[in-house]
């Protein structure tokens, strides 16, 4: 089926539109937990690669922050190398069905893709997603290169994507490795926050089984800086530590009312839901307010992710409040534009000032006000500046704050010599190395809210970096 | 044995049982004051209990529970030989304890089991320690001998003056505080419902004691992540989880804590319902 490679001419391929994602009708979806993207056909996916043009210089892999191999990854598409095309990727990326599902593409690879200069680029995200899925359907898993025992412990602190792209580098090199984690569960944000929707957690589990087969061992319900501290580690013959328990601190929107019962953190109202299966309430123990009127504070991810996942839960309506305009809105643009084929309203340059509650401490309502963009702010977006006199209550019945996370400090409140900013996030220098000698970290507790694909990169940092501290040790 | 192994198990009152687990790291670092969060199964809910005691050679920690609903009264169910899934631990802050002279530790039902390990370490500090345990009736007047080993005093009453001195604990703690105890009170610890908790600290405000009560706000993840446990102590937000349980009860905000707490109680008299009707399959993904 490789006929076509290399014959075809740039005209050709340019004359190919960018295929479109299949997906489950927009009324059926909203309706239950199942993914929304139905995947790419081997077809499909061979014809969207074709739209590659090859450049000599690809400047695509600028825009991808572990420097994927997109040129030639989407060659071996097209000629339907799908195996060798996961082998590739994974040299670079070693969780391709979840970073094809959800980096934002449209200001990563994509973005810097020629093709989107004049009209659209090529999907990577999409295909990444296609091979990944490919090879776990695949009957044999690829055989990985496990270097022979160095019988040298490390410890992994958190097994969101920092976490577990560590333990498996590292598994790999040999080490003996541990992986620390404080739920019941496995995977980070991606089974506690990101929803089944977007992210299949089967997807998550089948990395984790991987990582098992490669040695790797999970410590579950344990919490580092409680259950054992750092020095504990070091005393149990762990010979380096990364940590990478993510940010994991709420934001609250500081107004008053927001103590009333029906407001959530983003963060509580997904764990309850996604890790803790609220939606089968009462088949699972744990319960979570439906409300008939959400209204989700933010505009990025976290904020989709809510507001979707209240339609899910029977919303009437399900309405995004967000300070600055579309424009400015943080979230992968695909979730944007599914969610409002969802239905999902969308309440734009409003801020909540107050909000309500009833007699009996029920939220009932929000005030907000009317905002202008004004002049750009350290971000480079414009500020949203609030309109004098433009008050007005909106209904709702149940709040989500989904307006950023901050440091989670209980790990380095627990490690006095573990130096840290004044936002609370971890320092490190060029390899990750905190202050502590042998403890490195990475992901969001070091950047603050970021990426999966950053985490990930963090995570294979981190692991050469600890490979090369023990081998000088 | 996937999970925490029970290896001992006393009926205290009716509803109220004492279980003893296998947490061998928890029971060696835990301290008077922390609690864990514990899922019996797959499916199940995470529930926060006190460490009332701990044995770090036999590797045990002790729960003292109360059938209130459907996951307390699925663990009191539990016999010695099975095992609870998840335990994690420990959590919260420690106790806040010092050479105080003398301590009041008073519980409210089994408000006691989470008053009792911070009596034991006051105690083991010298402290003179007066203990106030009260119950609705004499069944739920918890852990008198336990307590009477290292208390001077252990005061019971009972809401219906079936056992001890009728009344609430409040009543009890006045009489002490008036009687000009020698040394004098200078702490007190009162863990119970909210309205006892509320009245202890009303009580002991004009007295300007130190008075430290212990919250119990719904819980999820126990590590500051979720905001679910937030409480206003001093105007101000706190999670219970990480910067408390414990805090200065002549600050905290009852009346928002009494509400909040009613979150989903409709939705667990569900879920109580159906547990009880048995139309409810614990699913096992395992
Ligand atoms: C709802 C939501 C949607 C998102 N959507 C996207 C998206 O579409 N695309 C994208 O690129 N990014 C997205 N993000 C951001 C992305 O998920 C994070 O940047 C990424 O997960 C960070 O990875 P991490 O490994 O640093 O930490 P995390 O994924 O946060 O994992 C940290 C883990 O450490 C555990 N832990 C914490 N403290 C301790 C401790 N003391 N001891 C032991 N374990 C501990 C935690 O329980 C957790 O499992 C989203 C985030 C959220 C919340
Ligand atoms: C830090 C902490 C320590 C605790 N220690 C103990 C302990 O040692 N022993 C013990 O028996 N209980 C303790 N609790 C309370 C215990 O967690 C609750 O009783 C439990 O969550 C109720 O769960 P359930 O599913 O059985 O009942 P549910 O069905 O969830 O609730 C039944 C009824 O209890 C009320 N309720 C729910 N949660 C709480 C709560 N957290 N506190 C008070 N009332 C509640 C509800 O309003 C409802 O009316 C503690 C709670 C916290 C936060
Ligand atoms: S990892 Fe992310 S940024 Fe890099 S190529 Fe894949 S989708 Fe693009
Ligand atoms: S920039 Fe676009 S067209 Fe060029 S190599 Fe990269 S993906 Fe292909
Ligand atoms: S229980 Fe989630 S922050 Fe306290």
């Amino acid at each position: 089926m490789s006929s076509n490679t290399g014959r075809m001419t740039a005209k050709q391929r340019l004359a190919i539109e960018r295929q479109k994602m299949p997906e489950r009708s927009p009324d059926e979806r909203a309706k239950d937990f199942n993914e929304v993207n139905l995947g790419f056909t081997a077809e499909l996916a061979k014809l969207e690669a074709t739209r590659c043009l090859q450049c000599k210089k690809p400047t695509c892999m600028d825009g991808c922050p572990v420097g994927v191999d997109i040129k030639k990854f989407l060659e071996l598409v097209e000629d339907g190398d799908f195996l060798a095309a996961a082998a590739l990727m994974r040299q670079t990326n070693s969780l391709p069905a979840l970073t094809g599902r959800v980096c934002p593409q449209e200001i990563q690879c994509e973005a810097e893709c020629v093709r989107g200069v004049k009209g659209e680029p090529v999907a990577v995200g999409h295909l990444e997603r296609f091979i990944a899925d490919y090879e776990r359907a695949a009957s044999e898993p690829v055989n990985v290169e496990v270097a022979p025992p160095t019988n040298k412990k490390v410890a992994i602190v958190g097994s969101g994507p920092a976490g577990l792209t560590a333990a498996a580098d590292l598994a790999r090199m040999g080490h003996d490795l541990t992986v620390f984690e404080a739920f019941h569960a496995p995977g980070g944000v991606l089974v506690y926050g990101i929803p089944e929707f977007r992210l299949p957690k089967k997807i998550v589990a089948a990395e984790i089984e991987n990582l098992k087969k490669l040695g790797v061992k999970i410590e579950l319900n344990t919490i580092i800086g409680r259950t054992y501290t750092l020095d504990e580690l070091f005393e149990n013959g762990f010979k380096a530590i990364f940590v990478a328990n993510g940010a994991g601190l709420p934001v609250f929107l500081g107004v008053p009312g927001e103590n009333h019962k029906g407001v959530y953190s983003a963060n509580e109202y997904l764990t309850r839901v996604n890790l803790m299966g609220a939606y089968n309430f009462p088949n699972c123990d744990t319960p979570i307010m439906r409300g008939r009127q959400v209204a989700v504070m933010g505009g990025g991810n976290v904020a989709m992710d809510s507001v979707r996942t209240a339609k899910r839960l029977g919303a009437e309506k399900a309405t995004i409040v967000y300070r600055r305009s579309e424009r400015e809105m943080p979230a992968r643009i695909e979730e944007v534009h599914h969610a409002r084929d969802e239905g999902i309203i969308f309440e734009m340059l409003t801020n909540p000032i107050r909000i309500l509650g009833d007699e009996n401490g029920w939220v009932c309502g929000m005030e907000c006000l009317h905002m202008e963009l004004g002049e750009p702010d350290e971000s480079g977006r414009r500020r949203p500046v609030p309109i004098e006199g433009s008050n007005f209550t909106m209904d709702t019945d149940v709040v989500v704050v989904a307006v950023g996370a901050r440091a989670n400090p209980l790990l380095s409140g627990a490690t006095p010599d573990l130096k840290i900013n004044k936002w609370g996030y971890i320092e490190v220098d060029e390899n990750l190395q905190t202050s502590i000698p042998g403890v490195f970290a990475g992901g969001d507790i070091v950047r603050g809210s970021a990426t999966v694909i950053l985490a990930m990169g963090d995570g294979r940092q981190a692991a050469q970096s600890i490979d090369n501290y023990l081998k000088d040790g | 044995m996937v999970g925490h192994e029970i290896v001992e198990k006393q009926v205290l009152a009716p509803d109220v049982v004492s279980i003893r687990l296998r947490a061998p790291q928890i029971a060696r670092v835990r301290k008077p004051g922390q609690f864990i969060i514990l899922r019996i199964s797959e499916g199940g809910e995470r529930l926060p209990l006190t460490i009332a005691d701990a044995d770090p050679s036999a590797g045990t920690i002790r729960l003292i529970v109360q059938a209130v609903g459907k996951t307390t009264g699925q663990l009191a169910s539990l016999e010695p030989g099975q095992a609870i899934r998840d335990v994690v631990g420990p959590l919260g802050r420690p106790t806040h304890l010092d050479s105080f002279g003398h301590a009041v530790c008073i519980g409210g039902g089994v408000g006691t089991a989470v008053v009792y390990p911070i009596a034991k370490a006051l105690a083991e500090l010298g402290n003179k320690v007066t203990a106030i345990i009260g119950g609705r009736t004499k069944d739920y007047v918890l852990l008198e001998q336990e307590l009477s080993r290292f208390a001077q005093r252990v005061i019971p009453t009972t809401d219906d003056g079936s056992y001890g001195q009728k009344g609430f604990v409040t009543a009890a703690l006045k009489d002490v505080l008036d009687s000009s105890p020698e040394p004098p009170v200078k702490a007190i610890y009162a863990v119970g419902p909210v309205p006892m908790m509320k009245a202890v600290s009303e009580l002991t405000r004009p007295y300007g004691i130190y008075t430290v009560v212990s919250l119990n706000p719904i819980m999820v993840d126990g590590t500051g992540m979720c905001g679910g446990c937030r409480v206003t102590v001093d105007g101000q937000t706190r999670f219970a989880c990480v910067d408390g349980p414990e805090f200065d009860g002549h600050l905290v905000d009852f009346d928002e804590l009494t509400d909040r707490l009613t979150t989903y109680r409709q939705a667990e008299a569900r879920a109580v319902q159906r547990y009880e009707n048995h139309t409810c399959k614990l699913k096992d993904e395992s």
